[in-house]
């Protein structure tokens, strides 16, 4: 009788013992990893701050300023203006789209409706 | 267990029989057995006890093993805690209001010695001083060799250095880590951001410290590692401050100017966009201040911040709004300006002795008559005059978050007679700071409340106490607007950008005392824009300016600080994102459908 109980038992802790052996040793292996990810992060974090800081010292105001005038030939860069300022309704809307087609098509055939009955059922 | 009978017959009845007391036996018996019952329940007490010390004297040595491996371990980072939000140990950047960098951190290396390592002391002394030019091989070969144990040779290394140094390969050169603080903007805002160097040394790392500015101001929060790397945000704009730097600039050079400073200020914000002033400096490189003479001469000082000066006429707005303000006049009463007028026997001249005669209050501003504002002044009397200028902040240091800024503490006299009075209403008596103004200006035409300036990116509005009423205010953007218009700084009128503004040319006292120079002037433009709802005050002053176009050299404000003002105004509001209002081109009349029929 005793042993029905004692012999499950020691099975069970067996069981855990070899459970809690793997899972000590997954959890030194995440841990590893975890801190091979932190250093990676750290270095990557460090290598992000410098290249910010070049970013920063090679888009410098001063810099870009000397660069415009150098290369004024090409681009005909000059500080932002008043003058740029625009509205909308100067801007020239873009043609629509429909009357180019329908002009292509006048254009190939003569008329829009020629040969097309214009009571014939639409797809 | 066998229960022994309290009254066992076979002993009462002998007891009986023998006459005594049965009653005797029984007591003894119930004793007995009460002792029993006692050994019983102090032997499981002293059981339970026992556990119970055992588990205390567990627990204890638990506690006291730990405390013990923690006292005597290496301290170590938690070794999950790193996934999380990081701690950073790197100073905090400083950022512009749009994120640009202002200052941040360069890993490099400094180069230090062991000279006990050294092979060839005297090889390794040359080699080192044909790296860095500026070390002595003979001076560096004697430190070599004179029994020291450690050297600093190089507070910071380029990379090129420190591969040249390697080359050299000897073992007792050796590099320690080192962050070092990067202004990439060079000159840029350099008064504002201030610098830094390194505070405590040691081989591994070294604590950069701020020793001037913003940097100084926020050092205990810049180091803060609870930040978890967020930036520093100041007020300031990158654009804004380059624009304003570079004009401001050209036309100190064109005016021959000493030097010259412009804030920018957001009048409901009180943030400072934009605060330069010439000649600066490179923060990455932070010279010293000067050994003698004036530290007001030094790059270093920020005549924006902590030059005061007398401001001159800029102030008379201020007399004007009072005099408004208490009900003494309004922009048309007419007063009397001509002369001569004597205030404590000390004759009062308008600028080239002129004579504008009997001028309305708008005018006297138009015109800058000092006669016209000192009259004002006396209506008002001095208690009220000291009391209004005070509530606009202009008795005391200002509070921006520099550490140079108690230094910029305005002079006015202790004894604020009706000389005074009438001499402060036109802005002489009363040094003040650019920065001072621009605040002043800001919480003029804001509508009247009070503004503070501050070099931290705001959330929205201050809600300042109210100095003047929106009336008040709205006649004080009329009389400045009118300034350019019709007065004295005409050329301060930017096409699509009402400006409004007022001119001051103060003389330059002499630094020994004993009245002013005749020909040295610190001149003054301060402008607001738009003037019909205003965004920004512009403060634009030149020390010494003088400009030589003409037949002879002019130094007024109108030829010197507003055509700059001007420029740096035409230059940055497209930055700012104000839209020119322009008068637009009328459309074509459109001709109706039905009326070309009828033709």
């Amino acid at each position: 009788m005793r042993g029905f109980v004692l012999i499950p038992s020691i099975l069970a802790v067996l069981g855990l013992a070899f459970w809690a052996y793997q899972e000590n040793y997954r959890t030194q292996a995440a841990q590893q990893r975890a801190e091979t990810l932190a250093r990676d992060i750290g270095a990557l974090r460090e290598r992000l701050a410098l290249m910010e800081a070049e970013w920063a010292y090679l888009n410098r105001p001063l810099r870009l300023a000397e660069l415009a005038e150098l290369n004024f030939d090409r681009l005909k860069l000059q500080p932002f203006a008043p003058t740029q300022f625009g509205k909308l309704e100067e801007i020239a809307y873009p043609p629509d789209p429909t009357e180019l087609i329908v002009d292509g098509i006048v254009e190939a055939r003569g008329t829009l409706t020629d040969g097309v009955d214009p009571a014939g059922d639409w797809p | 267990m066998i229960r022994t009978p309290l009254r066992p017959l076979a002993r009462i009845l002998a007891a009986r029989a023998h006459g005594t007391d049965p009653d005797v036996i029984e007591a003894e018996n119930l004793r007995q057995r009460n002792d029993v019952r006692r050994d019983d329940l102090r032997r499981r007490a002293e059981g339970r006890l026992f556990v119970l010390v055992l588990c205390f004297v567990a627990a204890f040595t638990t506690v006291g093993v730990r405390m013990a491996a923690l006292a005597s371990s290496d301290p170590q980072e938690p070794r999950l805690a790193a996934a999380g939000e990081a701690i950073v140990a790197t100073r905090a950047d400083i950022t512009d209001r749009n994120g640009r960098l202002l200052a941040t951190n360069l890993d490099t290396h400094s180069l230090y010695a062991q000279p006990r390592h050294l092979v060839d002391p005297s090889r390794a002394a040359r080699e080192l001083a044909t790296v860095f030019p500026d070390l002595d091989a003979a001076a560096l070969e004697r430190r070599f060799t004179d029994g020291r144990k450690f050297l600093w040779i190089k507070k910071k290394l380029s990379p090129e250095q420190m591969q040249a140094v390697h080359d050299i390969g000897e073992p007792g050169l050796l590099f320690g880590p080192r962050e070092m603080r990067l202004y990439p903007n060079g000159r840029l805002a350099a008064h504002v951001l201030g610098g830094a160097s390194f505070g405590r040394e040691g081989v591994h790392s070294a604590e950069v410290i701020g020793t001037a500015g913003i940097e100084k101001a926020f050092d205990a929060y810049l180091r803060d590692p609870g930040l978890g790397g967020a930036p520093l945000v100041t007020s300031l704009d990158l654009r804004v401050q380059a624009a304003t730097r570079t004009v401001l600039a050209g036309g100190m050079e064109l005016l021959n100017a000493k030097g010259a400073s412009a804030v920018l200020m957001d009048v409901q914000t009180g943030e400072i966009l934009s605060l330069v002033s010439l000649p600066d400096f490179d923060p990455n490189d932070r010279p010293r201040p000067l050994a003698r003479g004036d530290q007001s001469d030094s790059p270093l000082f920020n005549r924006a911040l902590q030059g005061v000066y007398e401001l001159g006429s800029v102030f008379k707005i201020f007399t004007a709004a009072q005099a408004l303000e208490l009900g003494l006049a309004n922009e048309n009463t007419v007063l009397d300006t001509s002369g001569p007028m004597r205030i404590s026997g000390f004759p009062i001249r308008e600028f080239r002795n002129k004579d504008f005669g009997a001028i309305s209050v708008g005018e006297i501003i138009v015109v800058s008559s000092n006669r016209g504002t000192a009259r004002l002044a006396l209506q008002i009397g001095a208690a009220r005059q000291k009391a209004f200028l005070g509530k606009f902040g202009f008795l005391v240091p200002t509070e921006l978050e520099v550490v140079e800024a108690p230094t910029g503490r305005p002079l006015y006299p202790e004894r604020w007679q009706e000389l005074s009075t009438v001499t402060i209403s036109y802005g002489h008596g009363i040094s003040t700071s650019p920065v001072h103004l621009a605040a002043g200006y800001a919480s003029l035409v804001n509508g009247g409340t009070r503004v503070r300036p501050t070099l931290l990116r705001q959330p929205g509005p201050q809600q300042g106490e109210r100095l003047i009423s929106e009336a008040t205010s709205d006649a004080v953007r009329r009389m400045l607007r009118a300034v350019v218009t019709d007065g004295t700084a005409s050329f301060a009128e930017v096409p699509g950008y009402a400006v409004g503004g007022k001119t001051g040319t103060a003389d330059k006292p002499r630094p020994a005392g004993g009245g002013y120079y005749d020909d040295k002037v610190i001149s003054t433009f301060a402008s607001f824009f738009p003037a019909d709802a205003p965004r920004y005050v512009l403060v634009v002053t030149f020390d010494e300016p003088q400009e030589t176009s003409g037949t002879e050299p002019r130094r007024t404000a109108g030829w010197t600080a507003v055509p700059v003002a001007s420029e740096i105004t035409r230059r940055i509001a497209p930055l700012l994102g104000l839209r020119p209002h322009v008068e637009a081109a009328p459309w074509p009349a459109l001709t109706p459908a039905a009326s070309r029929v009828a033709e």
